[in-house]
């Protein structure tokens, strides 16, 4: 536009004055803003006196901010440490993750928990994360399952818990019915079950990612996109987040209008522990056919104001205290494996005999053209 | 000459043109930069899905113009040529819901519609045409109100009905008019984000949400500058056509010195004239009136709880939404502070500048217009991948919303204050001159005191530039630095009935901080610079 | 034709609000008779009221008593475009977005004459009022004296049952203002229009009208 006349027009008028003013200008306004900087990450992170640390752990909009045995561990570790853990809620995983990007090396906070194997490899190529692997591991003084820790082979982040994606459904709604409920994935495209399952936006939400996963692992590379047009048809819902799918959209958990809902393995207990009146059965079933294991990752963000306390905050992520808290407040496993299992837990909790899962490399190099098609397929 | 010290000249144009080069230049040279260089214009342009979301961007915006114009034509025609009770709450009706922030527009329509057409292609282009009937009645209006009315005469005398009067006189010869509303009205839809954002299904997308959504969701930067760049070509030569056309359609006629309205008279006349102002004040009003009526429903009745438990709504024990209204409306009114303080300042020096030093004024002056011509998002993007590394790592800084908020709201600063310094006597400098006072003297004595009623106008309006404010802070703010109306958005695209209430209550409170705010920039608004929007 | 009157004024009173709520008579109960095929020339200081009366008899403003005849028709309630009353206005009116031709073909056009038919009369009117080959010109290019002749063809073309003429010489130099006064008589007299002339030039009246009256003695 006429951008280059105007400023050309204006750099005539003034001279050669202008570049070295317009320079000293600049300059100062950049000193005055990393004066002011200070003090606005100081306001808000509430750090008031010099002998308390303050870190931020950003995180997905499921993790519980106040109120639970999780918060009360946090709040130990704060107490024990001198280091007062903020939580930061950045929206659903493929949200906070792409404000991480966004904002690689100046981070919302310091660290950073809950990105998936799904997504791991765009964090690392956008440097996202220092890398740091909790010391324990290190150490070798906590056992992870292997394959896990093969997901970060330059220590990039730290494995803190895993689960299995998988289609939920409320199984009074289909008693009712006299529905059977479907047990794979060619019958979510049966029009017997028309307009009953909701998903996540897979360019937004982790499980709608792992769920686009689980697809393309079942119909393969060439398959899947043919296979969402017969969902899409049949009236598959898909909403941004896993809380809004779960909590606003599903029959059992949010009084929605509809019965399917991609969750995980092991919703069904969080439905027990939570129910009012008691319950001793689970209210909600899986269909294990349409599982995708997910484990979930935390990390040290590049560029932290605070990376002492952050990777000792790490630390305790992957600790016994804090792991033990993972089952009853995330509804996933903890990767420590010294960690017991709640009793609801182990009765409710669906472990797929076989989770379907798919090469990190293959991930990697087609997540991007794959979240881009599945747009145009299903939003378009 | 009586001409002011080249120094003073300087000193008041080098602030508003250091922050023109380093927050609006600047970046969109980078932005320009990150295009041609990445691969991305041919991954771009490869893309079915680019001349997909091109060619919605482009439909709504011809649909949208058209049924506005169509549909604004009666309105305008009745409000410029006639005189009844409530005409002037009328227009100013109209003018409020151009003002009012996208999303409290959208969050309106969503109030006002039932389910059923909620999230669909017909509830954005309602709201386009809602939000943009104060174009037509005001821009095609003013001429018409002011053509002469002898002319309409004298073609019934030569036999034509008021129908053959209305379309072979008075619509050609409003036709400069209608075409600048048009390319107003086009410029808006085009480049419409938090309607669309708010009103849209997840696959509704202008080329502005995709920009936003490919910058933010998939992290396609270069896509998002490709896309960036082309809604700016599209743009520009949209404005060069219409200036051709507007040009090409000029004529002269004799415009009455003050527009001729008068009362209906005939029971015809004053039905045409009910019918159109009710129509018009039902269109207008109802989705304000149900965007209030929405703040108090629940599913269970009437309940004030949305009002009163303003707060981060418990989904589950300890699982709350990342957005609070209550620091959202803290966060905004924290914003507008600081951009109306930098707009103000930057704004009076410009404007001092622009009316005092001819040439390069008129320079500094097209310049400062510029983001106005870009979109927001685009400012927005631009800025969010300039100030990215380090000594300019600025991401994290609370005053860059501020500052991009400012960006936007200058233009508007200036061209309240430059009408009003323009209309100042030049023989009262000059009184001053031959009097004993230098250039100097003469200038604060006599240009400065004139500043400070418009500029208080041009503080209002930026405020409310700066409160209403979506496109570029949804790429600025950060987690916990929301803004009202990025929070009316996260809140409106939730489906819990709590969330949904919030989301109205934080719409309503927004639409009326910018009502308010307007009615203070009229206040302050000598008539002879009377604007027809902000 | 019938024994009324060409045109026949009854009576008409027309009040205007002005400022500060004084109610200011410009006609206070008007009579006035035009024989039809006859030209009469109403005479009056500028400011009182000629041209209200004219614009009453087109019904562009509407009188508050009094009613209005043309040929023993009482048009007081039709729009005027119903009415078959012509008027050339003082600064002419012509229509800045037509060229000549189409705006003498205009009156023809809105009667719904074809295309043919209109564009032959408006050429012929063309030729009559002296500005043969000027077709296709712009109007805002004419001089005033062509423009006044425009809208006399213009009005003329429209083919009326009463001619309204509003000081339709003023403001022309004196040279062609004598001879648009003689060529305008003939074309009244040849279209063996009713006419009522407003002026107030004595000689201007004698020249084109049969008959003059004073709207002071009304």
């Amino acid at each position: 536009m006429s951008e280059t006349p105007v400023s050309g027009r204006f750099a005539h008028r003034f001279g050669g004055r202008w570049s070295a003013l317009g320079v000293a200008v600049a300059l100062a306004v950049g000193l005055a803003a990393c004066g002011s900087d200070d003090d606005a990450s100081t306001g808000a992170t509430d750090i008031s006196s010099a002998s308390t640390d303050s870190v931020t752990l950003v995180t997905y909009d499921s993790f519980p901010d106040a109120n639970t045995s999780l918060n009360d561990a946090l709040a130990e570790f704060g107490a024990e440490n001198g280091i007062e853990v903020d939580i930061l809620v950045a929206g659903d995983t493929g949200t906070m993750l792409s404000k991480a990007s966004l904002t690689a090396g100046n981070p919302e906070g310091d660290v950073m928990w809950g990105v998936d194997n799904a997504s791991l490899s765009r964090a690392i190529d956008d440097e996202v994360f220092e890398p740091y692997v909790a010391r324990a591991i290190a150490d070798g003084t906590i056992d992870i399952a292997p394959e896990f820790l093969d997901l970060v082979p330059n220590g990039e982040a730290t494995p803190v818990d895993y689960g299995d994606v998988c289609v939920n459904y409320d199984i009074d709604w289909y008693a009712e019915r006299n529905l059977d409920p479907p047990t794979s994935f060619t019958d979510l495209t049966d029009p017997a079950y028309a307009g009953q399952l909701v998903v996540q936006n897979a360019a937004t939400s982790s499980p709608g990612l792992a769920f686009l996963l689980a697809t393309i692992h079942e119909y393969g590379l060439e398959g899947w996109q043919d296979y969402w047009s017969r969902l899409g048809q049949n009236g598959v819902e898909v909403v941004d987040s896993w809380n809004q799918a779960y909590y606003e959209r599903f029959t059992w958990a949010g009084g929605g209008p509809t019965p399917m809902v991609v969750s995980y393995g092991s919703s069904p207990p969080a439905e027990v522990i939570f129910a009012e009146p008691p319950r001793d059965d689970a209210p909600t079933g899986v269909i294990e056919d349409t599982c995708f294991r997910q484990v979930e990752f935390a990390g040290v963000l590049r560029g932290t104001d605070a990376p002492d306390a952050a990777r000792v905050l790490v630390d305790f992520l992957i600790s016994d205290r804090f792991q033990r808290e993972l089952a009853l407040n995330l509804f996933v496993y903890p990767t420590n494996q010294a960690v017991d299992l709640p009793q609801e837990f182990v009765d409710f909790a669906v472990v797929p005999e076989t989770s379907r899962t798919l090469d990190p490399t293959l991930i990697d190099a087609e997540r991007s053209t794959w979240i881009d098609e599945w747009t145009e397929l299903v939003l378009g | 000459m009586n001409r002011l010290p080249r120094w003073l000249l300087v000193a008041l144009a080098i602030g508003p043109a250091a922050g023109l080069l380093v927050f609006f230049a600047w970046p969109f040279v980078t932005l320009a930069v990150e295009a041609v260089n990445a691969s991305s214009v041919g991954d771009t342009l490869g893309r079915a899905s680019t001349w997909e979301v091109l060619w919605f961007t482009a439909w709504q915006a011809v649909v949208s113009t058209i049924a506005t114009i169509v549909i604004g034509l009666a309105p305008a025609y009745v409000l410029a040529r006639f005189d009844f009770r409530g005409r002037t709450v009328l227009v100013g009706l109209l003018t409020a819901m151009f003002v009012l922030p996208t999303v409290v527009m959208g969050a309106a329509f969503l109030a006002l519609l039932p389910d059923s057409l909620d999230r669909t292609v017909w509830a954005v282009l309602g709201a386009h045409v809602v939000f943009n009937l104060a174009v037509v009645v005001r821009v095609v209006g003013s001429l018409w109100g002011h053509l002469p009315t002898d002319m309409e005469a004298a073609a019934a005398t030569l036999g034509a009905s008021r129908w053959q009067v209305a379309t072979q006189i008075s619509l050609p010869l409003v036709r400069p008019a209608v075409t600048a509303a048009a390319t107003i009205v086009f410029l808006f839809t085009f480049t419409s984000y938090g309607v669309i954002r708010i009103l849209g299904a997840p696959g509704t997308r202008t080329i502005e949400v995709e920009v936003w959504r490919r910058a933010t969701q998939l992290g396609d930067i270069g896509g998002a500058a490709v896309l960036a760049l082309l809604q700016l070509a599209v743009l520009v030569g949209l404005v060069w056509w219409s200036g051709v056309a507007q040009r090409r359609h000029a004529q002269a006629i004799g415009l009455l010195p003050v527009a001729a309205r008068r009362r209906p008279r005939r029971g015809g006349e004053r039905r045409i004239v009910g019918v159109v102002a009710g129509a018009t004040l039902v269109v207008a009003a109802t989705p304000l009136v149900a965007l209030v009526v929405r703040s108090f429903a629940t599913p269970t009745g009437w309940s004030t709880a949305a009002w009163t438990g303003l707060g981060r709504a418990e989904i589950r024990p300890g699982i709350r939404t990342g957005v609070d209204p209550v620091d959202a409306t803290f966060n905004s009114l924290v914003n507008a502070a600081w951009a109306t303080a930098i707009a103000v300042v930057i704004g009076a020096l410009a404007s001092l500048a622009i009316v005092a030093a001819g040439r390069a004024g008129r320079a500094l002056d097209g310049g400062l217009m510029l983001p106005l011509a870009t979109s927001a998002v685009t400012i927005g993007f631009g800025m969010l991948i300039t100030f990215d590394t380090d000594p300019v790592d600025w991401r994290a800084s609370w005053w860059l919303v501020p500052v991009g908020h400012a960006l936007i709201a200058v233009p508007f600063v200036v061209r309240t204050c430059v009408a009003v310094l323009r209309s100042v006597d030049p023989a009262m400098t000059n009184a001053a001159a031959t009097l004993g006072a230098s250039p100097t003297r003469a200038w604060l004595a006599t240009i400065v005191p004139f500043l400070w009623r418009p500029l208080a106008a041009g503080g209002a309006l930026a405020a409310a530039i700066s409160l209403g404010e979506f496109g570029a802070t949804s790429l600025l703010s950060r987690s916990g630095g929301e803004t009202m109306p990025i929070a009316i958005e996260q809140l409106l695209g939730r489906t819990g009935s709590v969330l949904q209430a919030q989301g109205f209550v934080l719409a309503t409170l927004l639409a009326a901080t910018t009502v308010i705010l307007v009615v203070v920039v009229e206040r302050f608004q000598s008539p002879p610079t009377r604007r027809s929007r902000p | 034709m019938n024994d009324h009157p060409g045109l026949d004024v009854r009576n008409v009173t027309v009040t205007f609000e002005a400022p500060r709520a004084r109610v200011n008579h410009v006609l206070d109960g008007v009579s006035l008779s035009v024989e039809a095929g006859h030209v009469v020339a109403l005479l009056g200081p500028s400011g009182s009221g000629k041209s209200t009366l004219l614009r009453v008899i087109a019904g562009i403003v509407v009188p508050d008593d009094g009613r209005v005849f043309v040929h023993g028709v009482d048009v007081t309630e039709l729009p005027t475009h119903r009415r078959g009353v012509g008027m050339v206005f003082q600064d002419n009116q012509l229509f800045p977005h037509l060229s000549v031709l189409e705006n003498v073909a205009f009156g023809p056009k809105m009667a719904g004459a074809p295309r043919s038919e209109r564009t032959e009369r408006a050429s012929r009117w063309l030729r009559r009022v002296g500005l043969a080959g000027f077709d296709d010109r712009r109007v805002t290019d004419l001089s005033g004296g062509e423009a006044k002749r425009v809208a006399l063809a213009r009005t003329l073309a429209a083919e009326p049952v009463v001619v309204l003429l509003d000081e339709p010489l003023t403001g022309l130099d004196r040279e062609l203002h004598d001879q648009l006064a003689v060529d305008l008589a003939a074309m009244l007299r040849d279209a063996r229009a009713t006419a009522l002339l407003v002026t107030h030039d004595h000689d201007e009246a004698d020249t084109i009208a049969d008959r003059t009256v004073q709207l002071a003695d009304l």
